[in-house]
């Protein structure tokens, strides 16, 4: 029964709050999207924070992503022994690089005066369930070897049961507990990124690379 | 022929007295917030000197403005910031952001601590404390820190400037008999070719067609903060408390209801001019890559000339308003920048086409040469600028991208409007002195007299000549006339609150 409330019905609350939060958000206060950067206060352990976070944790959602989406691209990705090594060492470290940004995201926050004045209750709960969930994402990645694999295994076919709607939770309820705990935090997350500065990542701006320099608006075009 | 208005300004050096009224009008109205506290987005400067933030000039560090390629066929432009995708991979930490130690910590004081303190032996005092974090802070710099300290061996001699000057010229500048300095007030420029429009990853950034006051959309404003490293002037500031950038908006509210800006209207000593220009928009590429010394004279020639007859056909074609053409006719700032060239762009070698321009100043070029307090002014001033008190060359690596002939240009021009005046009015310079001065600087007694009373007698209506909006018109059939007018363009209807 726990099972299904937590790996049936929360992760369905937690993608329609996820989604329709962050949408209705962005339709009735743009203004809030923004990356609330703290950089203009501190500089230098920011670079080393957001630095090794964001391109430790971008890869790494993205592969999660598409072990998700496309198992059998995935699968042939690690198909020998070598290219298995070789996925198997690309996630911890890029697991690391996330672990020990986020650490000093955290230590930032708590050393740095100025910084805690622009810190909000959520920014502390984010920050740790970040640390927390990339941790016992290590956690897995060491202790339960060769990911990769068993991944598209287990995790897999569960999401794509609920993105099915055919839930079928039994593919992650005998895992071990930190398994669990991944999966759950997870989807919290999700859940809250319309409540906090996680809306940032819905707005990456890809437009950039090809829309036009200069940006000349009419208050109404008069001519054509 | 693309031709679009832009509202455009003509700072007068000469008449700056650095009273910082400008500034201070500005906060009252747009600054005096949490996080904006830092932003002037109307400052002062002393020159030669640092300036805000501290050595904004120096582009090796704060990668602002454009550059041309470097290849000898058809260069093309780009930012010196970064490539497209450069600015993604740097989103997450920008490495060209300039921090609050290159401005300076805002701070306010405990004056609780004067009615509060326990009775003792001692006069209670307020201390400082930051208006960041609230906590006591030692002030080491602030607005206007280095003001007046021309010469100054911490602030002068560390103007980025410098480098470009001989030591010869470095030794006038800082040889204690000669010291001078003066006042540059800066605003945003309005760029036709603006850096922090181009940099912005979101697109929030933009020029308003009709009067080219450039804005940034505060909705759409992601806090990526590119923009403060591009702009070279650095005139985008990261409020640190919203989580988005600001710049100065030209008080467009004001001019939307035929008020010069704020600054422009508080300026005590009358140095600002606004007005209309008309400028062909499909000369922006070719205009910003010509070489260095041909910059400001490119400039101009995109500069259209309003009573022409073509350029009225081709402006009304544009859609261009005939009220606007009429006040691009009467602008002070077309008189100054392209029919009597003596106003120049600051910095034109960052290639932004800045649209707000500075007359040199005078006084501290002339009056190096005095011998027993005599000075000919008519036989000596001319001589006196190749030996001026302030090498030209610091002028000319202000405002012509170091092309010393444009602010010579200029300064013969001034120096023979004052000898000629000097014959009118005074009478101990003869006419034809009077004009040999004219001649030399090439210029007719009508255009000595008229520049004589644009820049010394100059009504409010001769200063700022707004052009008219119709942004009732534009807006009437999409807003409620009521809504409208309770608003008239101040404020947002949301508060700038910090978001989650
Ligand atoms: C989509 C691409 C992303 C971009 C462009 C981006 C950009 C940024 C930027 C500019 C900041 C502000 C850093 C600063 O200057 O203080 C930031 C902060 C942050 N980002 Fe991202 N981000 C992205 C994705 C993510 C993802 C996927 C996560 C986590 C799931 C994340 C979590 C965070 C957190 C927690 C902070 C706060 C850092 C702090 O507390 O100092 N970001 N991000």
């Amino acid at each position: 029964m726990l099972d299904v409330l937590l790996f049936v019905v929360f992760p369905y609350v937690a993608l329609a709050i996820g989604i329709v939060g962050t949408i209705y958000r962005y339709l009735t206060n743009q203004y809030s999207f923004t990356s609330l950067s703290s950089q203009f206060l501190e500089s230098d352990l920011q670079f080393w924070s957001s630095t090794l976070w964001h391109y430790g944790i971008l890869p790494t959602t993205v592969i999660h992503i598409a072990g998700f989406t496309l198992p059998k691209v995935m699968a042939a990705l690690h198909s020998t022994p070598e290219l298995l090594y070789l996925s198997e060492l690309a996630g911890k470290v890029l697991g690391v690089m996330a672990l020990v940004g986020v650490a000093i995201m955290l230590y930032r926050r708590l050393s740095n005066t100025k910084i805690r004045a622009v810190t909000s209750p959520v920014d502390w709960i984010i920050l740790a369930l970040l640390f927390g969930q990339v941790f016992f994402g290590l956690i897995l990645a060491f202790a339960y070897r060769w990911g990769a694999t068993w991944f598209i295994h287990t995790a897999t076919p569960w999401m794509v049961s609920l993105a099915s709607f055919q839930p079928s939770p039994q593919y992650v309820t005998a895992l071990p507990l930190a398994h669990k705990v991944h999966f759950f935090t997870g989807f919290v997350l999700f859940a809250l990124m319309p409540f906090s500065r996680l809306v940032h990542l819905a707005t990456f701006p890809v437009g950039y690379l090809w829309r036009r320099f200069q940006l000349v608006i009419w208050t109404r075009k008069k001519v054509a | 022929m693309k031709v679009r208005s832009q509202v455009s300004m003509v700072f007068h050096l000469d008449k700056c007295i650095g009273c910082h009224t400008c500034s201070i009008a500005c906060k009252n109205i747009w600054t005096d917030r949490p996080g904006a506290e830092y932003m002037w987005w109307n400052n002062v400067e002393t020159k030669p000197g640092v300036g805000f933030p501290t050595q904004w000039e120096d582009q090796d560090k704060y990668h602002g403005g454009w550059e041309l390629e470097d290849k000898p066929k058809n260069p093309q432009l780009k930012l010196k910031l970064q490539n497209r995708l450069q600015t993604l991979g740097n989103l997450f930490s920008n490495p060209a952001m300039p921090t609050m130690d290159d401005y300076y910590e805002p701070w306010t004081y405990n004056y609780g601590d004067l009615f509060n303190a326990p009775l003792g032996e001692d006069q209670p005092t307020a201390r400082p404390i930051s208006r960041v974090d609230g906590k006591p802070i030692e002030i080491e710099s602030g607005p206007n820190w280095d003001d007046d300290l021309g010469g100054s061996n911490i602030y002068a001699m560390n103007d980025p400037l410098l480098q470009n000057m001989s030591e010869d010229e470095k030794l006038r500048l800082f040889s204690i008999e000669q010291l001078f300095y003066f006042y540059m007030p800066r605003i945003c420029n309005h760029c036709l070719n603006a850096a922090c429009v181009a940099a912005c990853p979101s697109g929030a950034i933009y020029k308003r067609a009709e009067d080219g006051v450039v804005l940034i959309n505060q909705d759409k404003c992601r806090g990526w903060r590119m923009c403060v490293s591009a702009c070279p002037y650095k005139k985008t500031y990261y409020n640190w408390s919203t989580g988005k950038s600001e710049k100065c908006i030209l008080c467009y509210p004001r001019l939307e209801t035929g008020q010069p800006p704020a600054c422009f209207h508080s300026c005590v000593g009358r140095i600002r001019y606004l007005g209309a220009l008309l400028y062909d928009a499909d000369q922006i590429p070719d205009a910003t890559r010509v070489p260095d010394d041909q910059l400001v004279q490119r400039q101009r020639e995109m500069i259209l000339n309003p009573h022409d007859p073509e350029v009225i056909a081709a402006a009304k074609a544009s859609g261009v308003p005939d009220r606007v053409i009429v006040a691009a006719q009467n602008s002070p700032v077309y008189r100054y920048v392209k029919e009597w060239e003596l106003a120049l762009p600051l910095h034109p070698e960052y290639r932004t086409l800045p649209m707000l321009f500075y007359v040199p100043p005078l006084l501290p070029v002339i009056n190096s040469t005095q011998e027993n307090g005599t000075q000919r002014v008519e036989t000596e001033l001319f001589t006196s600028l190749d030996k001026a008190r302030m090498p030209v060359r610091y002028m000319s690596l202000t405002l012509a991208a170091g092309n010393d002939e444009e602010v010579l240009k200029s300064y013969r021009k001034m120096i023979a409007v004052r000898i000629f005046k000097r014959h009118e009015t005074v009478g101990d310079v003869t006419a034809e002195e009077a004009a040999a001065a004219l001649a030399e600087a090439n210029m007719t007694a009508e255009e000595a007299e008229a520049i004589y009373r644009l820049t010394s007698i100059p009504t409010y209506q001769e200063r700022f000549v707004i052009p008219p909006y119709s942004r009732e018109g534009d807006i009437e059939e999409i807003y409620d006339p009521q809504q409208r007018k309770a608003e008239a363009g101040f404020g947002r209807q949301q508060a700038p609150q910090r978001g989650l």
